[in-house]
């Protein structure tokens, strides 16, 4: 998932949660059914882990740039100085 | 969110608080619930009224109880657990309480009866004071839920009086 996907996965997944929660304790009050309310949520918790913990591809739209081989190979990585290897101390 | 574990981990935590802020908003609303319960205990016969060999008094009753506690069910009520005491005083005691019968009512349907029976739990006095003791017959019930808070609650029937003398 890209940056924006990530976002979205978690704003779907807050939404959606709460609003299932919202409809299973209304429901369930107004039925006086306790089991109507556990099991509307339940439903809603699998599908809205089926919406947002796959990897879909709407989570993918706006994918990294990452820079082009040939620009990256025009600005070498600096080399490290050869002095600065010592082994780090260990406490 | 950067990975599968990491989302699903999210979500369960997610889904798993605002379970438990669900049950605790359908426990708040047992307090809306006004119940309006009614019973009445009715001593039929003494079968026996002994003094027993270790020195305490013994008393074996037929009772007829009698209850309507349909509104105390809510949607959020697992069972009702409703037991009759009986209260009396001693130079001893202030108070001498003792459960002689009890009973589960498991939904609303149940909830309106009527019982014909013997005591079900002995009737022992810790000593011998029984011989005509006024007593009151207490019929109490716990309301217990689904989820949350338990409410009890209980119904005092005054005037019932042991024999004067073994029987």
């Amino acid at each position: 998932m890209d940056w924006q996907g990530q976002k979205l996965a978690e704003q779907l997944m807050q939404i959606l949660l709460l609003a299932f929660a919202v409809v299973a304790f209304a429901t369930g009050y107004i039925s006086g059914s306790f089991q109507m309310m556990v099991l509307i949520y339940a439903v809603g918790v699998v599908l809205t882990t089926l919406v947002t913990v796959p990897n879909w591809p709407f989570f993918n739209r706006h994918p990294l740039k990452w820079l082009d081989p040939s620009e990256a190979e025009k600005h070498p990585k600096p080399q490290e100085a050869v002095s600065a290897k010592k082994k780090p101390a260990k406490k | 969110m950067h990975s599968f574990g990491y989302r699903a981990n999210a979500l369960l935590t997610f889904a798993v608080t605002i379970l438990a802020l669900m049950c605790a908003m359908a426990s708040i609303s047992d307090n809306f619930n006004h119940p309006s319960p009614s019973a009445h205990v009715e001593v039929l016969n003494i079968n026996w009224f002994q003094k027993q060999s270790k020195g305490n008094d013994e008393v074996s009753m037929q009772l007829n109880i009698s209850a309507d506690l349909q509104s105390l069910f809510t949607w959020n009520t697992k069972q009702v657990f409703v037991f009759v005491a009986a209260e009396y005083e001693t130079p001893k005691n202030s108070l001498n309480q003792i459960s002689l019968w009890d009973g589960i009512i498991p939904s609303r349907e149940h909830a309106k009866f009527w019982i014909h029976t013997s005591n079900k739990y002995h009737f022992i006095d810790q000593g011998s004071n029984l011989r005509g003791k006024e007593f009151n017959l207490t019929l109490h019930w716990h309301v217990m839920p689904k989820t949350g808070k338990m409410f009890a609650d209980k119904i005092v029937m005054s005037g019932y009086r042991l024999p004067e003398e073994y029987r």
